[in-house]
């Protein structure tokens, strides 16, 4: 592209990234809490829905509408509801608007698979029954590889770096966050790592991030909640650990200073946090707290998506 | 497309009216048959003539059929003000061309820049010395009370002394020879990107015309755009200056043709949050940091444009931008201003204003023009209101008009209390028999009216007159209005080279239809 990108077309486009990695997170969340729930004995299978809310950062928001917590509700909230900027409908929604401001920036297979997404979703106003729910999470999948599809056959400039950095930043959080509401929030007073609810919940987890394949080739010996969380963390051959997501935030945010010629504060924020994954090993992370870990974790990629938001201007 | 149109009339007249000078024509002209009511078609148009006869049904409408499908999945779409559903439509699209021989396009040209010579010298002059005031021509109060004088660009003298760098004039025909200017559009004329996107369609669906007619490209406009743009920078600009389309953004009615033309001239699309001004320079925001600005092709109107100097409210213009245009360090296409160049009241002028300026008769003739606030003129309107077209001189759209041979008595009667309040407000112009083109219909292939946009641009070197430009249909059995909001529709506008160019054309068209040839058996070749 010989043409100086907007700062306001690179922010369309990073939008439209962390929007749809959003939406297709939450259609995952969905299908796995569906499972989870139908899986465990009640009252364990409400606390699906509980820890779903948490997972998308959504429990707040949940509370306000008065809702009480069950399937239907919770589910329709996620993702429908006009009123959650994160519902899969509202991800959608704002990441078409953003695509339609960048439709230059854009191929026509890219805007084509976005468009097609919302106008599949516009009218609906309830998700149905679970099967409903599971099919509307299918079709969010597979609206978003073909998005993911579409963007990966693009050219390799601009345009491409900020969708792909925008998901990026939005994966390494969900998975973040997904981790420590397992850890901190899920298991009940009482029962026993290792449990049988444990067990269903951490393959749960699996589903959510689709690697249940994945850990069961890199770990033959079983289920263990450490490996787990050493597959989501450090594990780079697998995409959505957190290692695999700071990397390729370095790659994308190098390609992009590599086209303009310059380097700032967030090229240095997503360095210093790939070095420092990089210094550390599971043990160190279980000994100065999982929790504690996650939250840093969190806060530097919020730190890092604050600073790509100043150096390019995005506001 | 939401500048006005013209008049109408109704079907119980058709084939009986006026012609500019009032007198009884010969019936309505054909752009392919002439008066020749379908038997013989004008001199070298009789291969278009037998195509619309040979070419079947089935085939039309397919190819119908294949063109809205075309201009759909490229979302070329354009709003309706005041209705709530129709934010994506499309405008239809009809594929008999309408063809201008090399003859009456070389005439057409000399008329059309005649006439952009003249709107530039008059806007140097308006928002300069004033010498057409001084020396009686125009009533000096037509400018000062017109609210499309626009007064802070008096203290500004444009890059070149070009104001109106770009110029769509709306021409109607109603005979071999005879072409009138129906309006004059000097402020951000749209449509140019329909006159580009129906060559693609007509590329498409009817190649065979193609090899038949030798026709000139119109996707030069592009590159003569651009050139035109990087020629009227500052003088005080770099070498490469950087142009920009200043957009209202993706929810204006014209959204697609901003985004196509700097896509196709490679200048970057910004909204005013893109832009901002220090020091009385303009920059744009780039991911590398701000990046100066020398031109701005601005598809956003005067009082938007900078909240500092017209309307406070506005989000889409640029603090400031004004008194960096009046510093010199930018250049505004089409400057501010300019509507009081193309504004009714002083369309009516316009014979004068040629006259003034180049010392010659205007080429290209207005359409008569009764200015209801010369009280004989009114006089006459009013006596005549059921034979005239009413306008009112700021509405534009096909927007508050009354067509007296189609208005109900009692609207005839709404404007005639409206214009004897304020007689000043309104012009009137005579029904006129505007030429026709055959046209795909329901009932088959039929004539339906027509007017036509040429688009011109001028830029340091002179004017580009590109050939061809943007032909609407009125769609409606009997219609004269061809406006996309009142159920209109296009047409591609083919304009043929000469003879000695056709013979030794080597390349008509920069995509040659030889790979797609036609399917239709019944296609004339």
């Amino acid at each position: 592209m010989s043409l100086i990108m907007l700062s306001r077309t690179a922010a369309n486009l990073y939008w439209i990234g962390r929007y749809v990695e959003r939406a297709e997170f939450t259609a995952r969340l969905l299908e796995a809490t569906i499972r989870l729930d139908s899986l465990s004995a009640r009252p364990a299978g409400m606390g699906a829905w509980t820890s779903a809310l948490a997972v998308a950062s959504a429990a707040q928001g949940f509370k306000a509408t008065g809702e009480t917590i069950s399937p239907m509700h919770v589910s329709r909230y996620l993702a429908l509801d006009e009123n959650n900027p994160s519902s899969i409908r509202s991800c959608i929604q704002t990441a078409r608007s953003n695509a339609r401001a960048a439709r230059v920036a854009l191929t026509r297979e890219a805007w084509e698979t976005i468009n097609r997404a919302w106008n599949n979703l516009k009218g609906r106003t309830s998700t149905g029954g679970t099967q409903a729910t599971l099919n509307l999470a299918d079709q969010i999948k597979a609206e978003a590889r073909g998005f993911e599809g579409a963007i990966n056959r693009m050219l390799h400039s601009e345009s491409y770096w900020f969708v792909k950095l925008g998901s990026i930043i939005e994966r390494g959080e969900a998975t973040a966050r997904l981790l420590d509401v397992k850890y901190h929030l899920l298991l009940p007073e009482g029962e026993k790592v290792g449990g049988l609810i444990d067990r269903d919940q951490w393959l749960t987890l699996l589903q959510v991030v689709s690697a249940r394949t994945a850990y069961h080739m890199l770990y033959p010996e079983g289920l263990k909640p450490w490996l787990v969380a050493e597959m989501l963390i450090f594990r780079r051959a697998m995409p959505r650990s957190l290692v695999a997501t700071a990397d390729e935030a370095s790659q994308m945010l190098s390609a992009i200073a590599g086209a303009i010629g310059k380097q700032g504060q967030a090229d240095r924020l997503a360095r210093r946090r790939e070095a420092a994954l990089e210094r550390l090993t599971i043990d160190s992370v279980f000994q100065n707290g999982l929790h504690q870990f996650l939250l840093g974790f969190i806060r530097d990629n919020n730190e890092l998506d604050a600073a790509i938001a100043e150096q390019f201007r995005f506001t | 497309m939401q500048q006005s149109r013209a008049v109408s009339r109704s079907e119980r007249n058709w084939g009986s009216g006026f012609d500019i000078t009032g007198m009884a024509s010969r019936g309505t002209f054909d752009e392919i048959w002439g008066f020749g009511a379908r038997r013989h078609a004008r001199p070298g148009l009789e291969e278009l003539a037998a195509w619309t006869k040979a070419t079947s049904r089935a085939e039309f409408e397919r190819r119908q059929g294949a063109a809205e499908q075309y201009f759909r999945d490229l979302g070329i779409t354009f709003a309706v003000y005041g209705e709530e559903d129709s934010a994506e439509r499309i405008i239809p699209f009809d594929i008999v061309p309408r063809i201008f021989t090399a003859t009456e396009w070389a005439s057409l040209s000399e008329g059309l820049v005649q006439r952009v010579e003249a709107l530039n010298a008059f806007l140097k002059d308006i928002y300069g010395p004033q010498r057409i005031l001084a020396d009686g021509i125009i009533p000096p109060e037509l400018i000062f009370t017109n609210p499309q004088y626009c007064i802070p660009a008096s203290a500004a003298r444009p890059p070149h002394d070009i104001h109106a760098h770009i110029c769509g004039i709306d021409l109607v025909r109603t005979g071999p020879d005879a072409f009138f200017v129906l309006e004059d559009n000097a402020r951000t004329p749209s449509g140019v990107s329909y006159m580009i996107e129906n060559r693609e369609a007509m590329l498409r669906l009817c190649p065979e015309l193609f090899e038949t007619y030798p026709i000139r490209p119109v996707d030069t406009y592009n590159d003569s755009l651009f050139r035109t743009l990087v020629s009227v920078a500052p003088e005080s600009a770099r070498r490469d200056p950087v142009c920009v389309l200043l957009t209202p953004g993706h929810f204006n009615s014209a959204f697609y043709e901003h985004s196509f033309l700097a896509d196709t001239m490679g200048i970057a699309l910004v909204e005013g949050s893109d832009l901002e001004v220090d020091e009385d320079v303009v920059y744009m925001r780039t991911i590398s940091g701000r990046v100066r600005v020398d031109v701005i092709y601005r598809r956003v109107d005067d009082d938007f444009l900078d909240p500092l100097v017209f309307r406070p409210d506005s989000m889409l213009g640029v603090a400031g931008l004004m008194s960096a245009w009046q510093a010199g360090n930018v250049t505004i296409v089409n400057a501010p201003g300019t509507g009081i160049a193309d504004d009714k009241a002083i369309y009516s002028y316009m014979p004068e204003i040629v006259k003034y300026y180049s010392g010659g008769e205007a080429k290209l003739p207005n359409v008569e023009t009764w200015r209801c606030r010369e009280p004989e003129a009114l006089k006459y309107v009013l006596d005549n209101l059921e034979q005239l077209v009413v306008k009112l001189v700021d509405g534009s759209g096909g927007y508050g008009m009354l067509v007296g041979p189609t208005a109900s008595r009692a609207e005839i009667e709404d404007f005639r209390a409206a214009l004897k309040a304020e007689p000043a407000r309104y012009i009137a112009q005579p029904t006129l028999a505007l030429s026709t083109v055959p046209t795909w219909t329901a009932k088959g292939i039929a004539p339906r009216h027509v007017d036509f946009r040429p688009f011109l641009l001028t830029g340091r070197d002179g004017i580009t007159v590109t050939p061809g430009g943007l032909t609407r249909v009125a769609l409606k059995e009997g219609s004269l209005v061809v406006n996309s909001s009142q159920g209109g529709g296009t047409k591609d506008s083919f304009v043929l080279m000469d003879d000695d160019a056709g013979q030794s054309r080597s390349q008509p068209q920069s995509q040659a239809p030889s790979q797609t040839q036609s399917q239709s058996p019944g296609a004339a070749r």
